[in-house]
């Protein structure tokens, strides 16, 4: 069951929107806001709530990066991999990143404090290389950088 | 017509055409997997790219994808250069990368479109040394089997099934190099389309489960044209055969019926020929036993048996048109009787009436496509008869296009019209007791109980023309319908009125025909579209046999009875049935599968099903069909009519003996002028191409000297067919014969069910030679303009009271359909569908049993509810093996069943 919350804020999503059925998007942002990621149920309660069936629901959720269908950690780090922050080494400091919390692209760690998701470009690459942390842009990183990043998301 | 250039040779297209369509339908071979005649294009896989040049001093070309251009005047296209040959080659390797190459233990090997299009890109050596991705495949149901591995990202399975279909449970997943076709989880396919899946998707994913039973590769079939037996749309099949046992059975197109597309039922139906208890042995009654005996011995038993007495004689509306004639001239025709229900009897008579001598239009399966405005009347059509309801979603799209043309986007641009149409809405009004799955495009659907539906269409006659005779008496509210439905219908220039046998009220059908009269004039022909519960019973309504509720009730029988491929429990209450069946001495009962009728019999002939017989069926539109053995069954089991031959000859010493199918038929039109077009669907037995018969088994027909050596090592002499110019193995001729003999689609590069393309005379469109079946009634020249009158309108329920109106159920309902293995299992626990408050009222929940109490009898079934349907009805399963409920629709009530 959608929360009292999240089902007002998908409706004033709607309000915008053509037809609930173009509401898919917005609807699985405002759960995840809430839920952190998209389950099984999280799928069911939408397409119960617009009235489309799972499998749509589903089929949308697992086209967007940024919805997630597994659980992630407290905080997201989403670094860029793509062509600018390329030449200017993230290959080599994502792996680093990576190896610093133990896990690789994809994973979360074992106390759920992080997950790792490659990007293609953040759209800073002036500043690359870069990553975001949650809702924050972390920009011309070196390996000192990143650790210090870090300990500010507990 | 425009002039265009294909590699320097010079043809007249059509301008605005797809270049690929135009292509394919001259003959060019250009590969291409995401374009399907029936879906359009989308452009999704890059596979059909050519060459087009800007004028003749352009020498580098650009490379163009074929599915999405238009055919315009002077076009210089090269589907031969190389380097469009080289693109092609490669978008086949990159497809390939994640394909597991396992053609050898895959179902899909040998029809393969993606083995066909590899070779004819001439991509041969894998390059990629990367690890495949892989996919967990999903639990899809009893009909398809899932292996995603195969998977070429082509979209046509979800285009079918979304799109044309109106599936909701199959989606594509993810994105990137990581894209999934299945469910959001692991179960059953919810639409009644499902196994078309089977052949619009052009690799191994989606397969035919029931034939992994029983697996055998196409070129190993022996095949025939044959026609589904499981509804009265007569759509058109290719059952085949591998060792005595029916393996599959696949579509056989036909233009004007049903296209590229089964229904489920049809497709997945035909597992009841292979079971166990199947009648296969001549039997006759010693004391409480039914033993076996011979031919010889039962002829002379019948003889004498049936020699002194009158005889009377059951026809059947799933028994060939020549089979029911053969009972007919053997018993006379004041003897023979129809062998259904009073009330379907009265369908019939009135449905035949309105065909001969009022100006109505019957349109084919194709043309309902073509409707500009429809109205369901009463009628479930997706369950009593499904392939209809998926022409009718057609007409969404046929809006969309038209819609779409406004802003000059090509028809064929299939994703494009959809997208331009978004959620708009099908041209049609649904008015049923319940929840149907055409509601989704319905741009308006009623509730009403059955009842009311028929007031509504006496009314809805009159609003639209005032001859129609008036019907006073009606809620208010309905006005605003009434007018509102009439000038849709009105301004439609093609509008057509659907319903058909599922509702079981001979009303209906006058309603239905009365809005047809009502709408016909000068400039407008309305379409009447209604569809009987069986594969032949329009046969066995030209036949005009008797009523036999008429006998059944007064228990006024002769001695001796015939009954032909029939089960009178499914048409009789059982004390009633019973009580008939006793006054007989003798019962001589043909038949291919065991029912409760079988117990009666003192006499039993095992006759073939469709696919091991020959004859005719006339669908519900009035189209003869010609249907011929798939194989030779095994002796004694032969066609019904020509062991009523045989019996005929064994008693009367004369005639009956018909060797082979066109006697039958020669001597049947001497009799019934209606039955001349019978004749001609097909060459007779002895037409031959080349001096040669037509081969039902393809060119690489394996094993053949060796499939009978367990029992001689000697190669046994091929069974002779004297019914059809057709040859049960391979030898023969094996080019494109007259499209009535067309058993397999197979061309030189095209292994898959897309050498189809090469059978047609355009892409898409009719056959070579026009496509087989001809219509046997075709409205009067001088038809009267007239009216049903106007019915007494059943008075009001009781406090408590409701209507219970029958449910058909495409998994369920059919005969023999619901003896198959997989149907069986997709098939639902009987039930009966209330609104929640009726629920309410009598203290019931969903899956609760119910007791229904009508006519002084009680039937316990399972509750569904339906908060969408009229309160005032509940729906009852019809034709469920565990209950019949043969008198539906009745007046009746419903109350919890007490726990003990
Ligand atoms: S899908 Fe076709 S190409 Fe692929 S394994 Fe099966 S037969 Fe071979
Ligand atoms: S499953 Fe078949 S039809 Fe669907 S995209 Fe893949 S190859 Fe095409
Ligand atoms: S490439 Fe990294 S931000 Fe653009
Ligand atoms: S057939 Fe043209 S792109 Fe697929």
């Amino acid at each position: 069951m959608l929360s009292e919350q999240e089902k007002k804020e998908i409706a004033e999503e709607l309000e915008h929107l053509p037809r609930k059925t173009a509401g898919g998007l917005e609807a699985l942002r405002v759960v995840q806001k809430y839920r952190s990621w998209i389950s099984d149920e999280a799928v069911s309660d939408i397409s119960e709530y617009l009235g489309m069936s799972e499998t749509q629901i589903d089929g949308l959720a697992s086209f967007y990066n940024l919805i997630y269908r597994k659980p992630v950690g407290r905080h997201v780090i989403l670094f860029c991999d793509s062509i600018s922050c390329w030449i200017k080494n993230a290959d080599n400091l994502q792996e680093q990143l990576g190896k610093h919390l133990g896990i690789k692209p994809g994973e979360t760690t074992s106390d759920d404090r992080f997950t790792l998701i490659p990007v293609a470009c953040l759209g800073a690459c002036d500043k690359a290389p870069v990553m975001m942390i949650d809702d924050d842009l972390h920009v011309n990183l070196t390996e000192e950088k990143i650790k210090e990043i870090l300990e500010q998301y507990k | 017509m425009v002039n265009i250039y294909i590699d320097g040779i010079k043809y007249q297209a059509e301008e605005g055409k797809n270049l690929l369509d135009y292509c394919l339908s001259v003959g060019l071979d250009i590969p291409y997997f995401c374009f399907h005649p029936a879906m359009g294009s989308v452009g999704a896989c890059r596979l059909c790219a050519v060459k087009m040049y800007k004028d003749e001093n352009d020498t580098r070309g650009k490379i163009i994808m074929s599915c999405v251009q238009p055919v315009q005047d002077g076009m210089i296209i090269s589907i031969e250069d190389p380097e469009v040959k080289h693109f092609r080659a490669q978008v086949i390797e990159s497809l390939m990368n994640n394909h597991p190459h396992d053609c050898p233990i895959c179902d899909e090997g040998g029809e393969c479109h993606l083995q066909d299009m590899t070779v004819m890109t001439g991509h041969v050596y894998r390059r990629n040394r990367f690890k495949k991705r892989t996919y967990r495949n999903q639990y899809l149901g009893p009909f398809i089997n899932h292996e995603m591995n195969r998977c070429i990202q082509c979209y046509r399975c979800t285009r079918f099934y979304r799109e044309y279909a109106g599936g909701y449970d199959l989606d594509v997943f993810g994105i990137h190099s990581r894209v999934f076709f299945g469910r959001h989880q692991d179960g059953m396919l919810e639409n009644e389309f499902s196994g078309n899946l089977v052949e619009v998707c052009p690799t191994g994913v989606f397969t035919d489960k029931t034939l992994k039973k029983h697996y055998t590769r196409k070129w190993d079939l022996s095949t025939a044209p044959s026609i589904c037996e499981h509804c009265s749309l007569g759509c058109n099949t290719i059952p085949g055969e591998r060792y005595g046992k029916l393996r599959r059975i696949r579509n056989r197109y036909n233009y004007d019926v049903n296209g590229y597309f089964l229904c489920d039922r049809g497709r997945f139906g035909y597992e009841y020929v292979n079971r166990e208890t199947r009648i296969k042995k001549i039997k006759a009654r010693f004391g409480a036993e039914l033993q076996d005996t011979t031919e010889d011995e039962i002829l002379d038993k019948i003889t004498n048996a049936f020699e002194k007495g009158k005889t009377l004689g059951i026809g059947s509306a799933r028994a060939s048109v020549e089979a029911n004639y053969a009972l007919n001239k053997l018993v006379g025709a004041e003897n023979f009787y129809a062998g259904i229900s009073g009330k379907d009897h009265q369908i019939l008579r009135n449905y035949l009436d309105i065909l001969r001598n009022y100006p109505v239009n019957v349109p084919s399966m194709k043309e309902t496509e073509e409707a500009d405005y429809v109205l369901v009347l009463g009628e479930d059509i997706t369950h009593s008869a499904p392939r209809l309801a998926l022409s009718l979603r057609q007409t969404l799209m046929k809006k969309a296009m038209d819609e779409a043309a406004r802003v000059s986007i090509p028809r064929w641009l299939d994703h494009a019209v959809r997208e331009f149409y978004q959620d708009g809405k099908a041209p049609m009004t649904t008015i049923t007791p319940y929840n149907t799955k055409l509601d989704d495009v319905a741009s308006k659907s009623l509730r009403l109980n059955p009842h009311d539906t028929v007031k509504f269409g006496f009314l809805l006659a009159n609003r639209i023309n005032n001859d129609a005779p008036a019907v006073k008496d009606y809620p208010g509210e309905w006005d605003e319908w009434l007018d509102q439905l009439a000038k849709a219908l009105i301004n439609a220039k093609k509008p057509l009125i659907v319903s058909g046998w599922g509702n079981g009220l001979e009303e209906m059908l006058k309603a239905a025909a009365n809005i047809t009269q009502a709408l016909n004039g000068e400039e407008r022909k309305a379409g009447l579209f209604y569809a009987l519960p069986e594969a032949n019973s329009m046969g066995l309504g030209l036949l005009e046999g008797n009523d036999l509720s008429g006998i059944m009730e007064t228990g006024d029988a002769p001695e001796n009875l015939i009954i032909l491929e029939n089960d009178l429990y499914r048409h009789f209450d059982k004390v009633q049935a019973d009580k008939f069946f006793n006054q007989f001495k003798n019962i001589l009962l043909i038949d291919h599968t065991e029912t409760n009728t079988t117990d009666h019999a003192s006499f039993v002939l095992p006759s073939g099903v469709t696919a091991e017989s020959s004859g005719t069926f006339i669908n519900t539109e009035g189209r003869a069909q010609r249907f011929y053995k798939a194989y030779i069954p095994e002796a004694p089991v032969m066609d019904s009519w020509r062991w009523l031959g045989r019996i005929e000859n064994h008693l009367k010493k004369t005639g009956g003996q018909w060797n082979s199918l066109d006697e039958c038929l020669a001597e049947l039109v001497k009799g019934y002028t209606v039955f001349k077009p019978l004749t001609e669907l097909a060459p007779p037995s002895g037409f031959r191409i080349n001096g040669e018969k037509v081969a039902r088994a393809p060119h690489r027909y394996t094993g053949r000297t060796s499939m009978h050596a367990h029992k001689n090592v000697h190669e046994q002499k091929p069974p002779q067919d004297e019914d059809a110019p057709m040859s049960f193995t391979m030898e023969g001729y094996n080019g494109t014969p007259p499209s009535s003999l067309v058993s397999h689609y197979w061309k030189p590069g095209w292994n898959s069910v897309q050498a189809l393309n090469k059978y047609q005379q355009e892409v898409g469109g009719p056959m070579h030679d026009g496509d087989p079946g001809k219509r046997v009634i075709e409205p009067t020249d001088n038809p009267k303009q007239q009216y049903f009158k106007v019915p007494v309108f059943e008075t009001k329920t009781e406090a408590g009271e409701l209507y219970l109106t029958p449910v058909p159920h495409i998994f369920g309902s059919g005969e023999m359909s619901s003896l198959s293995a997989a149907i069986r299992e997709a098939t639902p626990e009987p039930y009966v569908l209330i609104h929640p408050n009726v629920a309410g009222q009598n203290d019931l929940n969903e899956d609760d049993v119910a007791i229904v109490r009508a006519n002084g009898k009680e039937w316990k079934l399972k509750v569904k509810t339906d908060d969408k349907m009229a309160d005032d009805v509940a729906g009852i399963t019809t034709g469920f093996r565990q209950s019949y409920i043969v008198e539906l629709p009745l007046k009746g009530n419903i109350e919890k069943q007490e726990k003990k």
